[in-house]
């Protein structure tokens, strides 16, 4: 079984918009309608997290996790293996239920009550750390699918691309440089290929929010270059969540840096700042 | 490139030949003396009548295992539902022809029945039947789809789950009381739209209907499946974590093909048992099952032209081998399917299309 799916016995009522305590809340904007593409940030923050715990058998993969993101941001996430990045980013698209805490979408939306079906609507998109694209479909049929528009089964029956849908996925071609291989199957590509179509997905998706989980790994230095060139211009329009262990990659393209260390934040800044922290040093810079 | 055709030029030239070879079958079984070389004997038409029913079968499986990753091992229950659905008309149109001479079916008179259950009311309408062959089937796979599919039950749990339902159903209508005949189920009928069920013109009209429906949902699979929701289809089966990440719900889409896919098998049942002339609950019998999905597999699964053949295929050698060896034929099934997955993983179809 993949990488991504192996967390699927910790959500219970999969499908269903799961009622919690926020269904008592007293304050009335908790109750608002998620609207796709509304996500309120008049407060700045996009998505915020607060007190987020996940335990697996009693092993605690996050433990009191806080974090904010602002909107427009480009905010990267370091920590050594099992810090629970990962894990992270399967709470905020709901693939993992937190045992505590909160986790919103702008000041509305609770991610916490959405499925991840939802939470795709609603604006976030997602690169796994296994590159995961459509194996038996071609790379142009990966983006049609991945394109923003009506996906509800009978909607699909006769949905056509239009000229401008077209433009749309040969612009993404042409950004992820796999115009020549669009009409192969994605299973061919070589494994930074299939990072970028994952990208390039993402891109068509053109969620708010994209959480890319170590998306340089196994890539060319030359495709890492340019892969941290595209963050930097998607950065402002979209906000974007960069896991990676490529210091080199980081460096490049980091503002400001959170450390997660045993599922908790150890510290939070700029490159230098994460960098002299003699904590970093200790659990993962100094290794 | 992009824009799709439902088949080749050669595929379409191919499908054309075959419908109008399939559709003269019957006018040499009517039209063509007994004893000409030409003649199509009674049996020769009711055997590949029975087996274009499977093949129908074959198709339905293909659209829910080899384009969704569904294994279902249980689509010989729709089958036999859809036949069922239709025998009951079929048993009404006996009338009082039957052994008892009674208005009801002999085996309920056998049973000291003095009234139609409720569920066999308005049975002896044509319409009425032919609308319970599509729904029977179709609401019993909706209702555990549902289920199924919203607790994520996938691979081979479903498959065993699937198993477990046909062979609960059959073990249901085993029993007498169920009221669908026990273990003889229906047979003796005597006409269909007042008929005679065995007549030569009957024969002829009931296998070229079959031989149309076949061809039809071969087109219309083939549509489906390379229509958008098709590619989502595969994209669930390949990876369906990723597909909802990506924002399609695959509920509805699992839930749509595999309803579909019973009706399918419902409709095929319904063909079958007027030209076979008998359904009985062995039909629900788990190896039933698994046999519909050797087929597929052994046609080459995810093909759609694949299981029509391997139903042809299998069913072909098991009419000669009951004959000849009775004893041999599960042998040689199972050795088809072992030879067919370790050496064959795209079927009889991804042979050919090696050498081609
Ligand atoms: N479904 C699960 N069941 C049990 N333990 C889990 C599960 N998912 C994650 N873990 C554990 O939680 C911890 C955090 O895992 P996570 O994948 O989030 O780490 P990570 O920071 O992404 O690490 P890496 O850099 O190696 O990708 C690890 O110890 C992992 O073994
Ligand atoms: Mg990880």
């Amino acid at each position: 079984m993949s990488d991504y799916e192996y967390g699927n016995r910790c959500i219970p009522h999969p499908y269903a918009l799961v009622g919690t305590q926020a269904d008592s809340a007293s304050d009335a904007s908790y109750g608002r309608v998620v609207v796709p593409g509304e996500v309120d940030v008049t407060h700045g923050a996009i998505l915020y997290l607060e007190s987020v715990t996940v335990s697996f058998d009693g092993f605690k993969a996050l433990n009191d996790l806080n974090l904010s993101v602002d909107d427009g941001e480009l905010r990267c996430i370091i920590g050594p293996n099992g810090a629970g990045k990962t894990t992270m980013m399967d709470v905020i698209t709901g693939k993992t239920r937190p045992d505590a805490g909160t986790v919103y979408f702008g000041q509305t939306i609770d991610l916490t009550r959405l499925n991840e079906v939802a939470i795709a609507h609603a604006g976030i998109g997602r690169k796994f750390q296994k590159p995961t694209v459509f194996e038996n479909l071609s790379v142009f049929e990966n983006l049609e699918l991945a394109l923003k528009m009506d996906k509800r089964a009978w909607k699909s029956l006769f949905a056509k691309l239009n000229g401008e849908q077209r433009d749309r996925i040969d612009e993404v071609l042409a950004t992820i440089k796999l115009s020549e291989a669009a009409h192969g199957p994605a299973g061919r590509l070589s494994h930074g290929q299939k990072q970028w179509l994952e990208i390039g997905m993402l891109l068509a998706q053109s969620p708010r929010v994209l959480l890319l989980d170590e998306p340089v790994a196994g890539m060319t230095d030359q495709e890492t270059a340019e892969t941290a060139e595209l963050f930097l211009s998607l950065k402002g329009k979209h906000t974007l969540i960069v896991v990676e262990h490529d210091m080199d990659f980081i460096n490049t393209i980091a503002h400001t840096v959170t450390v997660l260390h045993e599922g908790h934040v150890l510290a939070e800044g700029d490159m230098a700042t994460v960098q002299n922290d003699p904590k970093v040093i200790e659990v993962y810079l100094g290794r | 490139m992009t824009e799709r055709r439902l088949f080749s030029p050669l595929g379409w030239t191919l499908f054309a030949i075959i419908v109008v070879l399939g559709l003269t079958m019957p006018l040499l079984h009517v039209w063509v003396p007994e004893g000409h070389t030409l003649h199509v004997s009674a049996y020769m038409l009711t055997l590949v009548g029975k087996i274009l029913c499977y093949a129908a079968v074959a198709l339905a499986m293909d659209l829910v295992w080899g384009y969704a990753g569904i294994l279902s091992l249980g689509h010989g229950l729709f089958f036999a539902l859809g036949g069922y659905a239709f025998g009951m008309y079929l048993m009404r149109e006996i009338g009082r022809e039957g052994q008892y001479q009674s208005d009801l079916p002999d085996f309920m008179v056998f049973l000291d029945w003095k009234e139609l259950p409720w569920y066999w009311v308005g049975t002896e309408h044509f319409l009425w039947a032919l609308f319970l062959v599509v729904a029977v089937p179709g609401i019993v796979a909706f209702v555990f789809g549902w289920f199924a599919f919203r607790s994520r039950i996938k691979g081979v749990y479903f498959s065993i789950i699937t198993q477990a339902l046909t062979f609960a159903a059959m073990l249901l209508f085993f029993r007498n009381d169920t009221g669908f005949g026990g273990n003889n189920g229906f047979t003796d009928f005597k006409r269909i739209l007042g008929f005679p069920i065995a007549a030569p013109e009957t024969r002829a009209v009931l296998f070229a209907l079959t031989v149309v429906y076949v061809a039809g949902i071969l087109v219309f699979c083939r549509w489906l499946t390379q229509s958008k929701f098709g590619r989502v289809l595969a994209a669930i089966r390949d990876a369906e974590s990723r597909t909802m990440f990506v924002g399609y719900d695959p509920l509805p889409y699992k839930l749509g093909v595999w309803t579909l896919s019973a009706v399918l098998c419902g409709i095929a049942g319904a063909l079958y048992v007027p030209q076979v002339g008998i359904i009985n609950p062995s039909e629900m019998s788990p190896a039933n099952s698994i046999e519909i999905a050797i087929w597929a597999a052994i046609g080459g699964r995810g093909t759609l032209i694949g299981p029509l053949i391997g139903a042809g295929v299998v069913n072909g050698a098991k009419s000669w081998f009951t004959v000849s060896f009775p004893d041999l034929w599960l042998y040689v099934l199972g050795a088809l399917f072992v030879v067919a997955t370790l050496y064959l993983p795209r079927g009889i179809v991804g042979l050919v299309r090696r050498r081609g």
